[in-house]
């Protein structure tokens, strides 16, 4: 596993990650939220050993990456932000470079080439120089290298950054089906990354933990959380306030089209009470559903809590 | 962090791809290879001086050097730093001293098929003189030795700064530097000093060890003061790199 202990980082007079500690267990996938200039990458440069931290240290399967930053970079793969490669070099001779550095040879080699190049479909791009691969693919490049050897721990920076949306979701696929028995980390703004992929989320600002839990978790935390969102059938007057009349309900935001927002007290489940109400008052629904719960909103909630 | 030969080597070779990657390596040796023989034929009056040997074409090649290397090892961490690649090659499980070995090692051997290049030279005394081989052959060896000292300048200059004019000309003063602090108009303006420290400015003169090897003469003390100055600059670019990684 990861363990994360008192992580700081300061660059002269900024401090970009502050006190930061937390673990994270084989099989799950971690995302980190946070606003630009978090300490997300801060913190991701450390985990790899790429940069060391000011104070307080990372251990990754008992190894203490400023000790040996070697033995941990063997058992890990790392896509860093933006995901930098030699654009100069073909596909494959990139990923071949890869493959000799971590010390694949023979059968195998060939094995883990032809299975990564699968894996995030570069088959049609392999003979072509990197910089003249279109975002998607380069980002693609970036994530092959990191799974070239089955690593046990991933970090990802910001892995599907700049992808088109078919393109997101084969990556979060990808992310998916590796994750079994590995440690991922994977850094992101987007917050419906977090739903679909990630088994845990650390929300941070100002390089400081602010939330830990799991994505549902964080989810009920959402002034949306339980929320119901209906669209009447016809005007009613003053519906309104006839629907922030029903009991429980804390309050009601009209949106357009004749839908309704109905927030309940403490996030409770009203759905059945509000459905009888309507029944009573033979209002026809259009479309009626229970919000999970949002997570930008949390996200909105304890960021800005910090900055304002 | 111990060194490593096969991670020297996958290091070397990828930087050697980079090199030969684009038409501009093809390009610069062949200017290489021209400019060095238009020193030798009209600077270095190879013909009129009707001598057998190749003292002509090696004179010039320190100051040849002074632009060509620098050109050269310009590339080896600039670019890296510009584009982000450090990141990755830094968190590869590499160590730095592979890294900084493997990339230096390409350059010194991209110089070297520069100069292997110019064996026509060699075919051309041969044709018309029955020259000393053995001097000509320590010519080459010495020439690619100073090159060496030369990219291992360029090497701590270029993981300097991003930029790669800025590190080629960082390069070109401090080669410059180390090539005339051995001629006397240097040194009489270190007259002030004491008789030890003028022979040490002196002895670190690229100019004037090449000089004795330029006439076939192959010192030890010659051979290990490039070797020295070799060590002590990929040293440097350790050291640098470890504090501009992350920068």
């Amino acid at each position: 596993m990861i363990r994360v202990q008192n992580l700081t980082k300061r660059f002269e007079q900024f401090t970009a990650v502050n006190n930061l500690s937390f673990d994270v267990a084989p099989g799950e996938v971690l995302g980190f939220l946070g606003p630009n200039g978090a300490g997300k990458s801060t913190t991701m440069k450390m985990i790899t050993g790429f940069i060391e931290p000011t104070s307080g240290q990372v251990s990754v399967y008992d190894i203490n990456v400023n000790a040996d930053p070697m033995a941990v970079q063997n058992i890990m793969g790392y896509l860093p932000e933006g995901a930098p490669a030699y654009g100069e070099m073909t596909v494959l001779a990139f990923l071949q470079f890869i493959a000799d550095v971590r010390g694949l040879k023979g059968p195998l080699r060939e094995e883990r080439l032809a299975s990564v190049i699968e894996q995030v479909e570069l088959a049609s791009v392999l003979n072509k120089p990197i910089e003249t691969l279109s975002k998607g693919f380069a980002r693609r490049v970036g994530l092959a290298q990191a799974i070239m050897h089955d690593p046990k721990v991933l970090i990802l920076d910001e892995p599907t950054d700049g992808l088109d949306p078919n393109q997101k979701h084969q990556v979060r696929e990808l992310i998916k089906g590796l994750a079994q028995d590995k440690i991922v980390i994977i850094s992101t703004h987007i917050l419906e990354e977090v739903s679909a992929v990630c088994s845990r989320a650390l929300i941070i600002s100002e390089g400081k933990l602010l939330l830990d839990g799991k994505p549902d978790e964080l989810e009920r935390q959402s002034r949306h959380h339980n929320a119901i969102c209906l669209q009447l059938a016809q005007e009613h007057e003053s519906a309104q306030q006839a629907l922030a009349s029903i009991d429980k309900i804390e309050n009601v935001e009209a949106l357009p089209d004749r839908s309704f927002m109905l927030f309940p007290q403490d996030g409770q489940m009203l759905l059945p009470e509000v459905v009888r109400w309507l029944d009573d008052k033979q209002w026809e629904v259009e479309n009626i559903h229970l919000e999970k719960g949002r997570l930008d909103d949390v996200f909105r909630q304890v960021t800005r809590a910090k900055v304002v | 962090m111990t060194m490593n030969a096969n991670m020297i080597k996958i290091v070397m070779q990828r930087q050697l791809y980079s090199y030969f990657a684009t038409p501009i390596a093809y390009v610069f040796i062949l200017m290489f290879l021209v400019l060095a023989g238009v020193f030798s034929f009209y600077l270095g009056h190879f013909y009129e001086k009707g001598q057998a040997d190749l003292s002509a074409f090696f004179n010039f090649h320190p100051w040849l050097y002074l632009f060509f290397m620098p050109a050269i090892a310009m590339g080896l961490w600039a670019p890296e730093r510009q584009m982000g690649t450090i990141e990755l090659l830094m968190t590869l499980p590499i160590g730095q001293i592979n890294a900084v070995i493997g990339k230096f090692l390409a350059a010194w051997v991209f110089a070297g098929i520069a100069l292997v290049l110019t064996f026509p030279m060699w075919i051309t005394v041969a044709y018309l003189g029955d020259p000393d081989n053995g001097v000509i052959l320590a010519g080459y060896v010495g020439s690619w030795l100073m090159a060496g000292g030369f990219l291992a300048i360029g090497s701590c200059m270029s993981v300097c700064s991003k930029n790669q004019i800025v590190a080629f000309i960082m390069t070109v003063v401090v080669c410059f530097i180390f090539m005339v602090s051995g001629v006397p108009m240097v040194l009489d303006s270190f007259a002030w000093a004491p008789q030890g420290m003028i022979d040490f400015i002196a002895g670190l003169s690229f100019l004037t060890r090449f000089d004795a090897i330029a006439r076939g003469v192959l010192d030890l003390r010659d051979i290990s003061y490039f070797l020295t100055m070799i060590a002590l600059w990929l040293y440097l670019t350790q050291v640098v790199l470890q504090r501009n990684k992350a920068h």
